[in-house]
């Protein structure tokens, strides 16, 4: 693969994109056995072939017509009632995209600068990134290998149009017989028609953004369970002596109803959880159990917040990394905090008293006591205690790190196209997943552990397990990077935010996209799942944060506010508040509560998913907290609500 | 083709700027690039399509190179971007331009042709091989603080100032529109709340409300306040100096501030009366912390500051024996003060510096003006420029020749007035000789001078030959080594080197002041071979009131940094021993500009110094016995001193 990498010209790389099976031609694993993973979800298409693909271009029409076409369609669009234009007004991206494509296509390329330049700047402004990379396509050699052209022309620009809107553009074309413009729209565009009251303007411009147009509203209908598993019963030795030491304290009757209602919340069986066992779990170890008490124990000391009670925030500032810091993780439990450099390495602190050791030599170990009772203890070498570890192995930045739930591992994704497992008993690394051939942009744990997800720059997403170097599932469908990849709470979905400005959730079980949310209007930098399983939120480069409602597959609030790309989102613990940190140096603090309480739901918007958004992000935001030149990268709340932020100090 | 991309890249970074669209790369370009690598005669046709194709693949891999830059969290695109999105399209990456910053190409034309080129210095490897290791880069490391507790952002270095000047500014302007960040969402829930219980009538009448502003302090703030102010004031000047610092450098201040301002001006008043010199030293000395401080908007205040020093400037009498006592340091440090906040404040509007002006002139036309304040108005004048000099100072510099000869020469009527006309003889001649040099051409005819100035013409005549052979000497020194030398100008002179005043008497002066933000700028010289700049000078003096005084000259010169000439030059008793300890923290490494702390103690044996002050007979106030001066010397100051620039 390397040898390859070094002599191979431009378009082999191009081919490999292409062909969207990354990964199989040079890692040694037999094409035919990755294929079964492969799920390809856009609406069943096979991923056509470049020529094929660009053939469809080549119908010849007059090419100083197109303008007049156009610029007639406008003139439509524009003296049309005042309910349909903004509905019609969808149109124009698209057509415009294709014409110029086409006069591009078939060598009228002085008569495509023209027509770019006289309607690129009608166009709304956040399809700018993708007109300036049209706007560099001006041969037909340049189509090849282009990956933006070789999207717009593989899946079908979506447009959804109510059903008078869409009669009276069929009646303006058929009188017409402008037979250009309705080609197009027969073979390149999708036109999602519905029956009921054309959308207004904000409604459109909420959902619209994507690089593909809307999502098709077949997409969002599947029924997704998002609500959590029942949380296994264990019986806590531990815990009597906890309210032992309560009792002594003099305050023995708040514990007990905490702990009934604890314990009846998780008997409960919640109609919109899946099944047990609908995918397989690992077991539950000794260690584990004991972690679980923990935070039950600290979730009874956590505070609840709200408006009134907001939360105290520690800031964990990387000095000295010269703009070097990629990436962030705490654990659960908030004693270790790892960081990806862009140096290759991963360094992991401790932030508690308690120092990082690493387990002794073979040698050493086999001289220890098994049956004694330490012996967990007398297995670590206290003369390798010390407050951070540096991990090396990685070959590039490394852009994503996430901590497994038990804290024994922790896995890193990288420029250079590994995902790697390393120990947090010996700081060594265990594995490297070979699977992206690209830069790997994110990678998290399952909140079970076992399972972990990566995306990159091939737009594949990819599920694996820990004891098997090929990967279990791979999600493909987005039509950009994939940017960052998060875990559903209940572990059965994962959800993934890419470079095409579209959030995709994907069902574990059998590899399915179930839901398709687009409106960002920017690529996607950070997700967050609410803690009840129920909300989306998502944060883009445009410094907007979009909520989502995973049932019915709406979005149900925007927040702006923030000023640049959004890269750290999270709920806390009771879900009543999201935090957002930026690039603009600031943490926000929103009331999740109340936006997700404001939404009315009745059937229609269920049903057509056309939801009118308040504006009322300033009602929401509830404090801004401004660094002196940190960006903020990663946000934690502890067990008891204490928001922990990171970020690397930028002296300027 | 691959050297000369990083070349196109920037180019094009510059074109895009202008237009977003369709920006190729010139055909001359192409022909330049295509030369360089042997290739001669291309064809127009040719250029015109490679340049079409060059600028679509580096338009390509720019757009890829962003993902890279998002994905490292910065704003900044690097070259290593750049690398990372060639790796992508299996293309060997640039090796060989790694840069930090910025592109390190340079633009140059000529002969019809416009070339970027990489600029490559000529190095010396003796330099190289001369100049001591540079420090090795800090290890990354974690720092945590509060962001923010319950809510609300603390006040701490490490959270930005809470109010921006501009902000404070609005307060006082606007009040009606300024809104606190931070108290942002508090005042909304209390809207919220209030409109909740009242009518909605009362909601509406509540918008046009001014917002009540809050003068409540924190529990930590009033502590804060009363620490700063009791170290102040009080006895301890490393206390002090601690102090001071806080109140220069702290962000959040601007909540205390109507009490530091209420502090200092009833402080005068008071000690005015009192003729209490110490005090009102170390009250304008908080002033000036004030007026340093970055983040306070003071023009609320000045109100109430600017009497303050003015009555530091012009009261007739500052201290109890005015014969001795050096309140003259005073009033020249208060005019500096003045001079900047003029400097500052002064706007069309409030017209401080023209209101100021009137002031002291009209005090020092006056007749009967004592000489205390006529040295002040001087002073204060004189702060204020060479052109307030040259139109107010010079043309009355004969008449105010004769009135100190009236002084001098005359019958002795006291010794005070003595004192005070030699002191506004000396102050004249020392504002003036340099603004006259200019004024007057070269050659300076004493007579010529006593025609035109009267009394003061001959001294003022070998001041300014003086006065023009040092800037002479000074624009040579420049010419020669195109180095800036600021010499360190101590913020309050010293200027009690023996026998002042002609005192005469066995009593030596009693205050003596160092300020403490005595702030050393020597310049290290470049190279060794470069000559370094003339040594400077300090004189700390240490007196107690039994006669015994020590001189101690400390002596430090540029060239050979960390090593202090210190000699201490007894005199009278020896009971005195001066202590001087002296930190100066990785000081032999050149280039890394390290903090340099010079701390000199003189400690009086800790009997004498409790008798003599019974001795003196309740005028401990006046003479502090304990002198003790940190000179700091910091070289660099950044925001946070962890960050140290591998450059």
């Amino acid at each position: 693969w390397l040898r390859c990498r070094n002599h191979s010209e431009w378009f082999d790389y191009e081919m490999a994109r292409s062909v969207k099976c990354c990964g199989c031609r040079q890692c040694n694993i037999s094409f035919s056995s990755i294929v079964l993973f492969i799920v390809l979800s856009v609406g069943g298409e096979d991923q056509p072939d470049v020529s094929v693909v660009l053939s469809a271009y080549s119908q010849q029409g007059d090419p100083s017509l197109y303008q007049v076409y156009y610029s007639g369609l406008k003139k439509f669009i524009e003296s049309v009632l005042d309910c349909h234009r903004a509905e019609l007004s969808q149109l124009f991206y698209p057509l415009f995209v294709h014409m110029y494509l086409e006069l591009v296509y078939n060598n009228h390329e002085s008569e495509a600068k023209a027509f770019f330049e006289k309607f690129s700047g009608d166009q709304e402004c956040y399809y700018q990134d993708d007109l300036r990379v049209l706007s560099g396509l001006t041969k037909k050699e340049h189509m090849k290998g282009n990956e933006t052209l070789l999207d717009f022309r593989t899946s079908k620009f979506v447009l959804r149009i109510s059903r008078d809107s869409y009669q009276l553009l069929k009646r303006h074309l058929q009188e017409r017989q402008n037979n250009q413009i309705w080609n197009i729209i027969q073979e390149h565009l999708y036109i999602d028609i519905f029956d009921g009251m054309p959308r207004s303007k904000s409604q459109i411009d909420s959902m619209s953004g994507s690089l593909a147009g809307e999502a098709r509203r077949e997409a969002n209908k599947a029924k997704v369970f998002y609500g959590l598993l029942k949380e296994p019963e264990i019986e806590v030795p531990l815990d009597d002596e906890d309210e032992e030491a309560e009792n002594e304290e003099g305050k023995p009757k708040k514990k007990k109803p905490k702990k009934d209602s604890m314990g009846s919340k998780s008997k409960k069986q919640d109609p919109n959880a899946p099944q047990q066992n609908r995918i397989p779990l690992p077991e539950l170890k000794d260690s584990d159990k004991l972690d679980k008490i923990m935070y039950m124990k600290e979730a009874t000391k956590r505070i609840r917040l709200g408006p009134e009670t907001l939360p105290s925030i520690c800031f964990y500032t990387f000095l000295n990394v010269y703009q070097g810091l990629t990436a962030v993780d705490f654990t659960d439990d908030s004693s270790l905090i790892a960081g990806g450099f862009a140096d290759s390495t991963v360094r992991v602190w401790s932030v508690t008293p308690k120092k990082l050791r690493k387990v002794k030599s073979a040698a050493d170990l086999s001289l220890i006591d098994k049956e004694s009772d330490d012996v967990l203890e007398r297995i670590m070498d206290e003369k390798t205690a010390s407050e951070s570890k540096i991990l090396y192995g990685h070959s590039g930045p490394v852009y994503g790190v996430s901590f497994s739930p038990d804290r024994n591992y922790l896995l890193s994704s990288s420029e250079d196209g590994t995902v790697r497992l390393w120990s947090l008993q010996t700081f060594t690394c265990l594995v490297a997943y070979k699977g992206h051939n690209y830069p790997v942009w994110d990678t998290q744990f399952s909140p079970y552990g076992y399972y972990f997800v990566s995306g990159g720059h091939d737009r594949v997403a990819r599920l694996w397990a820990t004891d098997h170097y090929q990967p279990l599932r791979m999600f493909a469908g987005h039509l950009g990077d994939i940017t960052c990849t998060r875990f559903h709470p209940n572990s059965n979905y994962v959800a993934t935010g890419s470079a095409d400005r579209t959030i995709r959730l994907w069902d574990v079980l059998n590899g399915h996209c179930v839901r398709v949310f687009t409106g960002h209007k920017g690529p996607i930098h950070s997700l967050a799942f609410s803690p009840n399983g129920k909300y989306l939120a998502s944060g883009s480069t445009d410094g907007r944060v979009l909520l989502w409602d995973l049932g019915h597959g709406l979005m149900i609030g925007e927040l702006k506010g923030h000023t640049d790309t959004v890269y750290a989102l999270k709920f806390s613990r009771d879900g009543e508040i999201l935090a957002s940190g930026s690039m603009d140096n600031t943490v926000r603090l929103w009331d999740a509560f109340k936006a997700f309480d404001d939404v009315e739901t009745d059937d229609f918007t269920a049903a057509t998913g056309h939801i009118h958004l308040p504006d009322n992000s300033q009602e929401l935001l509830l404090g801004t907290y401004l660094t002196k030149a940190t960006p903020v990268i990663h946000l934690h709340f502890t067990r008891r609500n204490l928001l922990l932020a990171a970020g690397s100090y930028n002296s300027q | 083709f691959k050297t000369v991309f990083l070349n196109v890249f920037l180019m094009m970074a510059e074109e895009r700027r202008q237009k977003q669209c369709s920006v190729v790369l010139p055909t001359e370009s192409m022909k330049a690039m295509a030369e360089s690598v042997g290739v001669g005669q291309l064809q127009e046709d040719s250029c015109v399509a490679l340049s079409e194709e060059v600028s679509y693949r580096i338009k390509e891999i720019a757009q890829d190179a962003l993902k890279f830059m998002h994905h490292g969290k910065r704003r900044k695109l690097t070259t290593s971007d750049i690398d990372h999105a060639l790796k992508l399209k299996n293309v060997e990456p640039l090796y060989g331009f790694q840069s930090q910053e910025f592109i390190p190409f340079r633009f140059a034309s000529g002969g019809g042709r416009e070339l970027h080129f990489y600029e490559e210095k000529e190095v010396d490897l003796s330099d190289i091989i001369n100049t001591p290791l540079p420090r090795v880069p800090l290890d990354v490391s974690l720092k945590a603080h509060w962001l923010s507790i319950d809510g609300v952002q603390p006040s701490i270095p490490e959270n930005p100032p809470p109010a921006t000047k501009e902000q404070q500014k609005k307060e006082s302007t606007e009040p009606l529109k300024a809104v606190k960040p931070g108290q942002e969402e508090e005042g909304s829930i209390q809207a919220k709340g209030q409109s909740a219980t009242s009518a909605e009538v009362k909601g509406k009448e509540k918008l046009r409300m001014k917002p009540r502003s809050t003068h409540e302090l924190s529990v930590e703030q009033q502590l804060y306040y009363k620490e700063i102010t009791e170290a102040c004031v009080g006895s301890c000047e490393a206390k002090r100096a601690e102090a001071l610092q806080s109140i220069a450098t702290d962000p959040g201040l601007y909540q205390m501030l109507p009490r530091f301002s209420t502090f200092i001006s009833e402080g005068v008043r008071v000690n005015v009366v009192q003729n209490n010199l110490a005090l009102l030293i170390y009250l304008m000395r908080m002033v000036k912390a004030l007026m340093d401080n970055p983040t306070l908007y003071l023009e609320k205040y000045l109100h109430e500051l600017l009497p303050a020093v003015v009555t530091c400037i012009v009261s007739k009498q500052l201290c109890l024996r005015p014969d001795v006592d050096n309140h003259w340091a005073l009033r020249d440090f208060a005019a500096r003060l003045m001079a900047q906040s003029c400097k500052t404040f002064s706007t069309t509007t409030n017209n401080i510096q023209s209101r100021i002006t009137k002031t002291f002139t009209k005090a020092w036309l006056d007749d009967k003006t004592q000489w205390t304040t006529r040295y002040g108005c001087i002073a204060g004048l004189s702060e204020l420029g060479a052109d307030v000099i040259k139109t107010l100072i010079i043309p009355r510099l004969a008449v105010e020749g004769a009135r100190i000869k009236a002084v001098m020469e005359g019958p002795v009527v006291s010794n005070i007035d003595k004192i005070g006309a030699d002191h506004v003889q000396s102050l004249l001649l020392k504002h003036c000789a340099s603004v006259v040099a200019k004024m007057r051409p070269a050659p300076d005819v004493m007579e010529q001078y006593r025609a035109d100035f009267g009394y003061l013409g001959p001294m003022l005549c070998s001041h300014v030959v003086k006065a023009r052979a040092q800037a002479a000497l000074q624009a040579q020194t420049v010419n020669r080594t195109t180095l800036t030398i600021t010499q360190p100008r101590p913020s309050l002179s010293v200027s009690q080197s023996g026998g002042v005043g002609g005192s005469g008497g066995p009593r030596t002066p009693s205050i003596i002041k160092v300020p403490s933000s005595l702030t050393l700028m020597s310049t290290r010289p470049a190279t060794p071979t470069q000559p370094s700049p003339p040594a400077t000078k300090y004189i700390v003096m240490a007196t107690s009131a039994g006669a015994a005084s020590t001189q101690q000259v400390i002596t430090l010169s540029s060239s050979q940094s960390g090593s202090p000439v210190t000699s201490t030059v007894p005199s009278g008793s020896t009971s005195l021993q001066p202590l001087v300890k002296l930190e100066s923290g990785g000081g032999t490494v050149a280039g890394s500009r390290p903090l340099q702390k010079y701390i000199v103690v003189s400690l009086p044996s800790s009997s004498s110094s409790s008798s003599s002050l019974e001795h003196k007979g309740g005028t401990t106030a006046t003479s502090p016995v304990t002198i003790e001066t940190s000179v700091k010397s910091e070289r660099s100051e950044s925001p946070a001193t962890h960050t140290h620039s591998p450059h």
